[in-house]
């Protein structure tokens, strides 16, 4: 459904045909791809910054970057995912510069106990974020998301929430497949922790 | 199949990367473990309730002053 049919049986996908116009002058077409995907490379900046002048900035500096180097961007590869890696690589620029002489990685393991088996049994309701109204729930999913160590959160966003596949999600942050498999699924498991707190069912355990 | 087993399949079976015999595997474990039951179902939410709610939202302007950074870089504008 997003590709379009080419005179061969070659399917082009769209923002291909974007990037082709906007190389051939027309910025209104990279305007289109701006708004496209400027929210998710808001939100993937500022999951990684914490900071949300950082992330505007890392915005800006992104799309500018992407519509400076358009000649570079290779045909085999996504625009989305190819922005996504230049987006992210300004945000550990930002994040390196504002935390100067602190350790700033994503590539680092962090070993932790949670994440290993779930301890916590209780089961959600059906509907388990109805209890909480919508800037309540904003709150608690970035807090949560916030308390996990940077380079699992990383991966938990572009995989599970941009929707990056687990090759690209790689490629993007220099890690090996096994790599990104691993943090994914600690980082989603630590996530379901924290979140139980707020979640589990009250009417079936009596909980506070 | 042990819990931690399961547990080492649990993003493959939620990313419907298992082959036959592995699901089959997995879901006999399922019937007569709750506690995966849980896990399964509790993390298959949180991801979709990360996916559904906009936590951070693009600010208002922040278009507008993207816009006019592009135009300022167009050779032919």
């Amino acid at each position: 459904m997003s590709t379009i049919q080419t005179e061969g049986t070659e399917e082009v996908h769209p923002d291909v045909l974007l990037v082709n116009q906007a190389r051939a002058g027309d910025v209104s077409a990279f305007e289109k791809l701006v708004r496209q995907y400027d929210r998710q490379v808001f939100r993937i900046a500022q999951h990684i910054t914490q900071n949300r002048e950082d992330a505007e900035d890392v915005v800006q500096d992104a799309f500018l970057k992407a519509y400076e180097k358009l000649e570079q961007f290779q045909g085999n590869s996504k625009f989305y995912t190819w922005l996504v890696r230049i987006a992210v690589n300004e945000s550990l620029m930002r994040l390196r510069k504002r935390r100067t002489g602190r350790m700033v990685s994503i590539d680092e393991d962090v070993e932790t106990e949670e994440g290993s088996m779930p301890r916590d049994l209780a089961d959600w309701g059906p509907d388990p974020e109805q209890q909480y109204g919508q800037s309540e729930m904003a709150e608690i999913l970035r807090k949560t998301v916030q308390g996990l160590p940077p380079g699992f959160r990383v991966v938990f966003v572009l995989r599970d929430v941009e929707g990056l596949s687990t090759e690209e999600t790689a490629e993007t942050l220099g890690l090996s497949i096994p790599a990104v498999k691993s943090r994914l699924l600690r980082a989603r498991l630590q996530l379901r922790e924290r979140l139980n707190r707020y979640f589990r069912d009250r009417n079936k355990d009596g909980a506070k | 199949m042990t819990c931690s087993e399961f547990l080492a399949q649990l993003d493959d079976l939620m990313d419907n990367n298992v082959t036959v015999t592995m699901r089959a595997d997995l879901e006999a474990h399922l019937k007569g473990c709750e506690h995966c039951v849980i896990t399964l179902n509790t993390t298959r939410k949180t991801i979709e309730i990360y996916r559904k709610h906009e936590i951070y939202e693009l600010p208002n302007d922040l278009r507008d002053r993207l816009q006019k950074a592009i135009l300022s870089k167009c050779r032919n504008c």
